[in-house]
């Protein structure tokens, strides 16, 4: 289980194109374990891409990992997660595939969406739901957002824990 | 009419959909108690109730936001609010909508019964409802 203060578990995971990807010490880093068949990840979908694009000028990243079960949920595949980046959907935001769910399991990720923040160090700095509701587009993932002003000015998130709110990670029996 | 809310536990949407359809029944003058409420704990079980996601609401067996392409199975249902954006729960209005069509279907049509007794307490209840109008 990877709790706020802890060092967030290292990973390397392909992106739609097969490239890889892996934290590599940038200022901050959102990792936020989503999928496609979600309701409460595609609602908060389109804030957390607008968090990508409006902290990337300040050194900030977003990697976005679906580990769900495609075989039980066909929606999440990998040719599924591809055409949503095609369509453009993820704005540039790597939308990787943890196939053998181990990354989820070492972060201990609960939900689809459910958000950690990583600092510099690879310390888990803030863990939970963007913003307190999935159906106000008016929060603008504030929660996050207040995350990433407090470890990009050198403070510390408040809250730094929130309760993750969405669909249960789909496990493979 | 029968008022049907099928979920899935998995899916925490299911409590704040009841509230919404309970709040919506008793605006249109439906016992809110009226609601049937199932769970769905196996895959065979969505697959038998064309259950295609968590929460699923049937007015006389229509559904709200009809997906007829969709699979069944134990999963979150995607619903699209009124202004496009996704949503666990449905569009209170399109429930409502709903709610409304199944009762003027359930108005229209013909007694099902063949019973004379049936048929004509059918033909009494379509008079009051002409009178009311």
């Amino acid at each position: 289980m990877t709790a706020v203060g802890e060092r967030a578990p290292a990973f390397t995971l392909p992106d739609t194109s097969g490239e890889p990807h892996a934290l590599d010490g940038s200022p901050v880093t959102v990792v936020v374990f989503t999928c496609n068949h979600c309701p409460y990840a595609l609602a908060w979908h389109e804030r957390l891409i607008d968090v990508a694009r409006d902290f990337a000028p300040r050194g900030a990243r977003m990697l976005a990992i679906n580990p769900n079960d495609a075989e039980r949920y066909p929606r999440d595949s990998p040719e599924q997660m591809r055409a949503r980046v095609q369509q453009g959907e993820f704005d540039g935001v790597p939308y990787l595939r943890d196939e053998t769910q181990e990354v989820a399991r070492a972060y201990d990720a609960k939900t689809t969406p459910d958000v950690f923040v990583v600092d510099a160090d690879g310390a888990v700095r803030y863990r939970g739901a963007p913003d307190a509701d999935y159906d106000d587009p008016a929060q603008n993932a504030a929660w996050l957002r207040t995350a990433l002003d407090a470890v990009l000015s050198g403070g510390s998130p408040e809250p730094a824990e929130t309760q993750p709110v969405g669909c249960s990670i789909k496990w493979k029996p | 009419m029968r008022v049907e809310l099928l979920f899935w536990a998995g899916c925490p949407s299911h409590e704040k959909a009841l509230a919404e359809l309970r709040e919506i029944l008793a605006e249109e003058g439906v016992d809110p108690r009226a609601v049937v409420v199932r769970e769905i704990e196996t895959e065979g079980d969505a697959a038998s109730e064309r259950f295609i996601g968590s929460p699923t609401i049937r007015f006389d067996g229509a559904e709200v936001q009809p997906q007829p392409n969709e699979p069944a199975g134990l999963t979150c249902r995607v619903y699209r609010r009124r202004d496009g954006r996704f949503s666990p729960t449905p569009d209170p209005e399109d429930v409502r909508d709903a709610l409304r069509d199944a009762r003027a279907q359930a108005h229209a049509a013909p007694p099902t019964g063949h019973s004379p007794l049936a048929a004509a307490a059918a033909a009494a209840a379509m008079a009051a409802e002409e009178e009311r109008r």
